[in-house]
């Protein structure tokens, strides 16, 4: 398991190579790259600054990656978020789960971004044609995130 | 001790973090808060930091969207806090 919070850019295929290393085990292999949009809610942006909440971040993740393990069969898996500042077309997040199979491989993936985004604690805040604001969270990833909920019975 | 005395007080002193529209809007990102309570919870700091009025009432004003995080664990209202304690003050997350 990998978890890294970091100002410089990622190379999803080293990273992805890396996770996978040489284990015969793995059949499959997800990953999703979160990059920043020049549009958001209208207003064009300019440039995105992200911060952290050093300490608990990395928790967080840690957390999340092992509640992925516990409902999903995966044989491991890693996320990189950036902070700092970006730019549109920048990358910010990546995910990448190592499986026997792509079911697992799919879903924890997405598990881990759903929760990601509801957990974590990352804040954007937007330089944008109207003045710079923080971004709002978006009712869709609670419900994005709630949806885990109601497939597996082991939330607490 | 006479029977009729008040009912004991705990006052606990906690480092409160603010962090990104809170920390703007606060002026700060953090800092050291006693907490005189029967029983020190979250709820506690919330209220000693809602008192302040201006700012503080308005950004902490029930119904809004803060969550709260006791040394690196979000947590409940009625969580207790102890001598020490850093409590974070989030606002809802966007990262991702």
């Amino acid at each position: 398991m990998t978890v890294r919070v970091q100002t410089a850019d990622f190379d999803a295929g080293r990273e992805i190579a890396e996770l996978r290393g040489s284990d015969p085990r793995v059949g499959a292999v997800a990953s999703f790259i979160g990059t920043v949009r020049d549009v958001n809610d209208a207003a064009t942006v300019a440039t995105m600054t992200l911060e952290h909440y050093p300490g608990m971040t990395e928790k967080a993740l840690t957390e999340i990656i092992a509640d992925a393990r516990a409902r999903f069969d995966i044989l491991d898996a890693l996320v990189v978020h950036r902070v700092g500042e970006l730019r549109p077309a920048d990358q910010i997040v990546l995910v990448v789960v190592t499986s026997a199979h792509r079911g697992d491989a799919f879903d924890a993936c997405r598990f881990i971004m759903d929760y990601l985004k509801t957990r974590a604690p990352f804040w954007k805040k937007e330089v944008t044609s109207e003045g710079a604001r923080w971004v709002d969270a978006r009712v869709s990833d609670d419900d994005a995130a709630a949806r885990w909920q109601t497939q597996t019975g082991n939330e607490t | 001790m006479p029977d009729n005395s008040p009912p004991s007080v705990t006052a606990v002193t906690v480092r409160v973090v603010y962090l990104a529209r809170l920390r703007e809007a606060f002026g700060r990102s953090g800092e050291s808060l006693a907490i005189a309570a029967d029983a020190p919870d979250v709820a506690a700091v919330l209220a000693t930091l809602r008192a302040r009025d201006g700012v503080w009432a308005r950004e902490l004003a029930a119904g809004r969207a803060v969550r709260i995080a006791v040394n690196h664990q979000l947590v409940a209202a009625d969580s207790p806090v102890r001598e020490g304690d850093e409590v974070a003050l989030l606002p809802p997350v966007t990262g991702g």
